[in-house]
């Protein structure tokens, strides 16, 4: 496979992953800011926060509102980790490797982007965003259905899936990172109103709040949802389930080709270091520089990649 | 009333979109007919004035329609317009889903565009298409025959058949080719020709294009499309299939390999990019065949061969079916400040060690300046008088041809000879007095940069529209491929339609539309 077909569809997989990722942030954001008007404010700028485009948004000059914030994440074309900007670059890249993906993935990358191009050039209103949220979510899934059910498993799999465990990673310690305060036990009084609303913005913005009740029923602890995110391989948008899927498919890639890449070396090296911790220290030794290693980590990792494959 | 209307063609021997007050801008007035005045062969441009019917290629002039449209006839009839109606819309649903799309130039808004597609077939029967194919293997063999001669013993040129200025004033012309012996012999592996019609048995070649030419992924999707919308249609007529283009030219270009390769030929297309206009046709043609589409960037030379970047390192390849044009090819031979092609390829090529399809410098045979003299080209070679017909044209280049051009710039065809595409043409009959002028001009200031046509009487085929079929003027391209082991013609081609009532433009930069073309089975 050409180096630049590799780099294409791990690419499209990593923006489509950053698209829905981004969707959920809002669904969550949305959901508390509507159920809890006093914290409103807080959360539109929470949410600038996790997606880092803070300070992109103030260069805007625009105010940190509801509406103004929606249409940034959402629908602005100049942002470019809005959805609207992410499920572009992912059709693009679905446009380089056509000769790489069936004619299913094809389809199904392309109606998403003409179906999302059109809900999104809309101004977007508040009570239609359940809707549109769902939609983002579920052109998403035809596509990941598409890639199941009809691509061959070989590397072209391989890489499309590593885009989606890379991205993941990193889209989730962000997630993990804009809260780790609430998640710190001196912060607020544990089992305050304002706490488990935090929590709970937690769990949904990863699509975790019934798997967290299944696991641990109502006992919603601080600890246990960051060991949960960052831990549990049960989960399939924690750290560790990640990383493993990452280090899984630098493996199968090695055989596929016969070789041995940096970028699996590293990834096993990450593994044995969470591997060796537990919740406990990792909120001990600090949760916010424990996040920001781990995602230095998946970013060199990324680095590593691009030239192990030749993208 | 639609002249396809059964009844209305039985009792107006003469359709009735004539002579109501929509006149065919392109009519020449008959004290100003043209004559011939060039080329080896005799064409008679019918005055279209005195009748202003222009060939339809669906009714005859007696009671209906013509034979290779009677079952479509018999199926149309039982279909509702407005179901017909909703499967044009399908259509563009499908082709949108598809991503069957072509960047236009000079639209910032229209990045992707689709090419409206008509869903009323062309259907042209075994005999018309005997015709034609023999006419194209003749003309395709002796385009092949010249390049070998003009980058070799030159024999056309000491023979006086086509002046030595016109080759070496030409841009087309490459240096680097004499001498050159491109794998196998074959000079264009893939050429489309461009055909118009005139009536019953008059085709008329308007355009070789040997360099490369685009439209054949239209050609396979259209078919694709109707098969997947009117699947009945397919089992009452006998339509020859399409669809082994794309291995036929996998296969094709395997049986040229360069002389290096010692193992199975490995074949990749080369694309500019994805924001080049025919992108889609370049990825489909490479996912059709099984082979990489890669760009500039992903190949370098290595061991005196072309080789791409891989996932795990860089890996031969031996055909090259390049989709840029000869200029970008190698900026180390041509232009220099191209980043879409391989420096040093043009080395890789003469050692044998890569075949480029079609081969550099193949241009001098499609040039515009080079086409009036495609009837001797054709008697040069095959000792045969040209099957085919060339439209009767006037070199500007020369001063009594120039002088009548100027003098008859509202009824003739005004075209750049190196332009393609439509563009920096004059259509003197639909032009208006001030764009005349303008044309007049530039034509002043580089008269050998045109060629002059006289314009054709076009025919029609039906298109839907929303009152039913209306006549639109068409042409064809059908698709050659050319290797050591013979001539192979698509049973088909792609139809371009000017969808506008009276338009002769089909290009689809320029609003034509496409439609699938049907070859009849015996």
């Amino acid at each position: 496979m050409l180096g630049k077909t590799a780099g294409g569809l791990y690419w499209m997989f990593r923006y489509l992953e950053r698209g829905e990722n981004t969707a959920r942030l809002v669904d969550a954001g949305l959901h508390i800011a509507l159920t809890h008007a006093q914290s409103e404010d807080d959360q539109w700028d929470s949410l600038l926060e996790t997606t880092e485009a803070r300070r992109q948004f103030e260069a805007s000059g625009r105010i940190a509102d509801r509406q103004n914030v929606l249409e940034f994440l959402l629908s602005d074309r100049s942002n470019p980790s809005s959805v609207l900007s992410c499920f572009h670059a992912a059709r693009t890249n679905a446009r380089l490797v056509r000769t790489a993906i069936t004619r299913e993935v094809w389809e199904s990358v392309n109606e998403t982007w003409l179906t999302l191009n059109e809900a999104l050039s809309r101004p977007i209103i508040v009570s239609e965003l359940p809707d549109l949220l769902a939609l983002i979510r579920r052109q998403n899934s035809l596509v990941r259905g598409a890639l199941h059910g009809t691509m061959l498993r070989n590397d072209t799999y391989d890489f499309c899936r590593l885009g989606s465990a890379v991205e993941r990673a990193d889209n989730t310690s962000r997630i993990l990172d804009v809260k780790y305060y609430v998640l710190l036990p001196t912060a607020i009084p544990v089992g305050s109103p304002f706490d488990n609303v935090q929590w709970e913005s937690v769990l949904r913005s990863v699509s975790g709040q019934r798997a967290y009740r299944w696991l641990h029923g109502t006992d919603v602890s601080a600890s246990g949802i960051a060991d949960f995110l960052i831990f549990d391989t049960r989960m399939p948008r924690s750290l560790m389930f990640s990383l493993r899927e990452t280090t899984d498919l630098l493996a199968s890639l090695e055989t596929a080709y016969a070789m041995t890449v940096e970028s699996h070396a590293m990834a096993k090296r990450q593994m044995d270091v969470l591997d060796g911790q537990s919740v406990k220290q990792v909120i001990e030794t600090g949760l916010h520089e424990f996040l920001q290693s781990f995602r230095q980590d998946n970013a060199s990792r990324a680095v590593q990649i691009e030239q192990d494959f030749r993208f | 009333m639609s002249p396809y209307d059964l009844a209305a063609a039985n009792t107006n021997h003469v359709p009735d979109w004539v002579g109501d007050g929509k006149e065919f801008p392109c009519k020449i007035a008959p004290n100003r007919r043209p004559t011939l005045q060039r080329g080896s062969q005799t064409v008679t441009i019918k005055d279209m004035s005195e009748s202003a019917i222009h060939f339809d290629e669906m009714l005859d002039h007696e009671d209906g329609r013509r034979s290779p449209y009677q079952r479509y006839g018999a199926w149309f009839d039982e279909q509702p317009l407005n179901h017909l109606a909703k499967k044009s819309a399908d259509a563009e649903v499908f082709f949108r889903r598809t991503g069957i799309t072509f960047n236009v130039y000079g639209q910032q808004q229209a990045e992707e565009r689709l090419i409206p597609f008509d869903i009323v077939p062309r259907i042209i029967s075994a005999h018309e298409w005997s015709l034609l194919t023999n006419g194209i293997e003749q003309r395709v063999r002796a385009i092949n025959a010249f390049l070998e001669d003009i980058y070799h013993r030159r024999e056309i040129l000491k023979a006086g058949r086509v002046p030595k200025q016109l080759i070496a004033d030409n841009e087309a012309w490459l240096p680097q080719m004499v001498g050159v012996k491109p794998p196998g012999g074959v000079y264009t592996h893939i050429v489309g020709i461009d055909l118009v019609r005139t009536g019953e048995n008059e085709f008329f070649v308007l355009e070789d294009n040997a360099r490369t030419p685009s439209g054949v992924s239209y050609m396979l999707e259209n078919r694709e499309t109707m098969l997947h919308m009117f699947p009945e249609l397919f089992s009452r007529n006998r339509v020859r299939k399409v669809s082994n283009y794309p291995s036929l030219l996998r296969r094709s270009l395997q049986a040229c390999i360069p002389k290096r390769c010692d193992e199975k030929p490995v074949v990749a297309v080369l694309t500019p990019g994805i924001h080049n206009s025919a992108y889609f046709e370049h990825s489909f043609l490479a996912e059709q065949m099984g082979v990489e589409l890669v760009e500039g960037h992903d190949l370098r030379v290595t061991d005196g061969r072309i080789a791409m970047r891989t996932t795990q390192g860089y890996r031969h390849i031996d055909v090259l079916y390049r989709r840029i044009d000869d200029e970008y090819l190698d900026p180390l031979t041509f232009n220099p400040d191209s980043v879409l092609g391989v420096p040093g390829i043009m080395d890789v090529y003469r050692s044998e060690g890569i075949t480029i399809a079609n081969a550099p410098g193949t241009g001098i045979a499609d040039d515009k300046a080079i086409y009036s003299y495609m009837p001797d080209i054709v008697e040069f070679y095959t000792g045969e008088k040209a099957l085919l017909k060339n439209v009767e044209t006037w070199r500007c280049s020369e001063a009594e041809s120039l002088s009548y051009v100027m003098e008859h710039l509202d009824e003739l065809v005004v075209k750049e000879v190196h332009g393609s595409g439509g563009y920096g043409m004059l259509v003197g009959p639909a032009a208006s007095k001030k764009e005349i002028e303008a044309f007049r001009a530039k034509l002043k200031a580089k008269p050998s940069n045109y060629i002059a046509q006289p314009t054709l009487a076009l025919s029609t085929v039906p298109i839907l529209t929303e009152k039913g079929l209306a006549p639109r003027h068409v042409d064809l391209r059908p698709f050659v491929l050319v290797s050591p082991n013979g001539i192979d013609i698509t049973p088909g081609g792609l139809t371009r339609v000017a969808l506008q009532e009276g338009s002769l433009v089909v290009n689809s930069s320029q609003g034509g539309g496409t439609k699938d073309t049907w070859v009849l089975r015996e």
